[in-house]
């Protein structure tokens, strides 16, 4: 029997949290000596493939003209390589979301997403998983056979495993109900779910013409930008930027809160941040209770001095 | 066209959230319930689409009694109908289940759910009720046009968005952008009383098994007090975040 790790691709290449799943499948699939399978959906180049085996997998399934976003199709081949399968690992992706829950249907498999720890039981397989946009942690039990788990980005480390890799490549193709028009991708940013420095700034900005020093600091520190809701309702940033509950929720390891007092709302997004640090004008922005460490100052006059300090050390 | 709005009910933002049963149940006391903020979306999306396009619009949840008031917010915005599944939700399976099954009875063109839920954050049940159906699904969409029995998406995908376009009847699940947050809608006095007068069904549950089970909650680890760092003294910033956190 083997573990299946599901290998989200984008633009033919592996990203962070494919290689944190497939490292948290190989832990689990080593306590259950079991061979920890991967699957891919799109195209991949077989180099790309074969870094997977620096992680621990023995095998993989690659489907290289099937749309990764077509999620019935996607779905049913997984259900059928891997009937004899119990447990699938997913990263906590959007294209994953689509595939998991369909799979838990056809498998009668237990879906538990938002997983942030490793498994605490294997039999019945019970593990932690984060809920009430992140003000609680739940730990949570399946009760069937088979599980499907998804885990939060940033959650577990990567970890060496390397093993021999067998690839098989399928080409075969299948019309999808969805007929996807156009794509869109910002592929030159940093994607804010995976990010491991997020520079956010909100009002306290004063007008988007002022998001130069945010994006260069970003740049410095190889970060992602985002913003708070405010930002991103009055248009001065793109919505997808937009962090916080009704937008996106990040972990990542170093959160920069720039001129964002911290309502309940925003920190609902980014509480699971592993270090916080708030630059405010006002000391008593409800912010500083949830960081590591503040500034009380003004944006206009400390940021620059952050890009000058940093740039000296030249990190 | 007939429209089903699934609505989670569900604590409001700023809320406590509190424990109780040795921590395996959340605590509902003193809680003020909301519409789930990614499903009011879709809801107001659906009020749109009644407006340009003469939809039916039929709200769903599932729930005890207390949670008609979301309903009878639904129905004063100016749902047609709505329906109450009389089920305490255990988990994602059982919910999405049940709204299938009613689905299953009652067809509907469009299926607009919220890309999650903020108490449970499992982002489960629209794929769910999409394959117990066999139903194309449009996860985080954030954008949506009807032209004739065709409907034109946008999805927002990591790193990006996708065009789509699909046959209905599917399942979408919604975020912002859908529509506004500037284009919500609070009931008006009319709307409330027209609400009195509107069907709202209980229809029984069919009583599925749960595939998981919540069996202990517990309360993310309290920060440590905020280290305040001199705004005259970056250096010493960079310096506890080089050495002290070690992230940069």
């Amino acid at each position: 029997m083997s573990v299946i790790v599901y290998t989200e691709s984008w633009n033919n290449v592996f990203r962070k949290n494919t290689y944190e799943t497939v490292s948290y499948a190989k832990t689990i699939s080593n306590e259950l000596s079991e061979e920890l399978y991967a699957i891919s959906f799109g195209e991949v180049d077989k180099l790309e493939l074969e870094k997977l085996s620096t992680y621990g997998v023995t095998k993989v399934y690659s489907f290289t003209k099937i749309n990764k976003g077509d999620s019935q199709t996607v779905t049913s081949i997984i259900e059928n390589e891997f009937s004899d399968s119990k447990l699938f690992i997913f990263s906590n992706t959007y294209t994953s979301k689509m595939i998991t829950s369909r799979l838990s249907i056809r498998l009668k498999a237990a879906l538990i997403t938002n997983v942030v720890d490793t498994v605490n039981n294997l039999d019945p397989l019970t593990v932690k998983r984060q809920s009430f946009s992140s003000k609680a942690i739940e730990k949570v039990t399946a009760k069937t056979n088979k599980v499907i788990l998804s885990i939060a980005p940033n959650s577990y480390q990567l970890i060496e495993n390397n093993t021999n890799i067998e690839i098989k490549i399928f080409d075969i193709e299948k019309d999808s109900d969805l007929n996807i028009l156009s794509q869109e991708n910002s592929t030159d940013k940093i994607s804010l779910s995976e990010a491991e420095i997020i520079v956010s700034a909100g009002r306290g900005l004063k007008g988007p013409e002022n998001w130069g020093m945010i994006e260069e600091l970003a740049s410095l520190l190889n970060a992602a930008t985002a913003c708070s809701k405010p930002v991103s309702d009055i248009g001065w940033r793109p919505h997808s930027e937009h962090v916080g509950q009704t937008g996106k929720a990040v972990s990542p390891n170093l959160y920069i809160a720039i001129g964002i007092s911290g309502a309940i709302q925003h920190l609902a997004g980014v509480n699971s941040s592993k270090n916080i640090v708030v630059i405010n004008t006002d000391s008593e922005a409800p912010f500083f209770k949830a960081a590591n460490y503040g500034i009380v100052g003004d944006a206009f006059e400390v940021i620059p001095k952050i890009i000058e300090e940093i740039k000296k050390s030249s990190l | 066209m007939k429209i089903l709005i699934c609505l989670s009910c569900v604590p409001d933002t700023t809320s406590k959230i509190n424990f109780t049963d040795d921590d395996s149940k959340f605590d509902k006391s003193g809680i003020q319930f909301i519409i789930n903020p990614y499903d009011e979306f879709g809801l107001t999306k659906a009020m749109m689409l009644k407006e340009t396009n003469g939809c039916e619009i039929t709200a769903i949840t599932v729930g005890d009694i207390s949670v008609e008031p979301i309903l009878r917010k639904a129905l004063a915005i100016g749902a047609d109908k709505a329906v109450r599944i009389n089920h305490d939700p255990k988990d994602s399976y059982s919910t999405a289940v049940e709204i299938a099954s009613y689905i299953k009875s009652n067809s509907f063109d469009i299926i607009i759910t919220g890309r999650e839920s903020i108490d449970y954050n499992g982002c489960a049940v629209p794929g769910m009720i999409s394959e117990i159906l066999n139903l194309p699904f449009v996860n985080a969409c954030i954008n949506l046009e009807i032209n004739d029995n065709s409907i034109k998406m946008i999805r927002e995908i990591d790193g990006g968005k996708e065009t789509i376009q699909a046959q209905t009847p599917i399942v979408v699940a919604g975020q912002k952008g859908l529509v506004e947050e500037s284009d919500l809608r609070i009931p008006n006095m009319r709307g409330i009383m027209q609400a009195r007068n509107k069907p709202l069904n209980i229809v029984e549950p069919i009583n599925t098994t749960v595939f998981t089970q919540s069996i202990k909650f517990e309360k993310p680890k309290e920060k440590e007090e905020c280290k305040l760092i001199d705004a005259g003294n970056v250096t010493e910033l960079i310096n506890l975040l080089k050495n002290e956190a070690k992230v940069i």
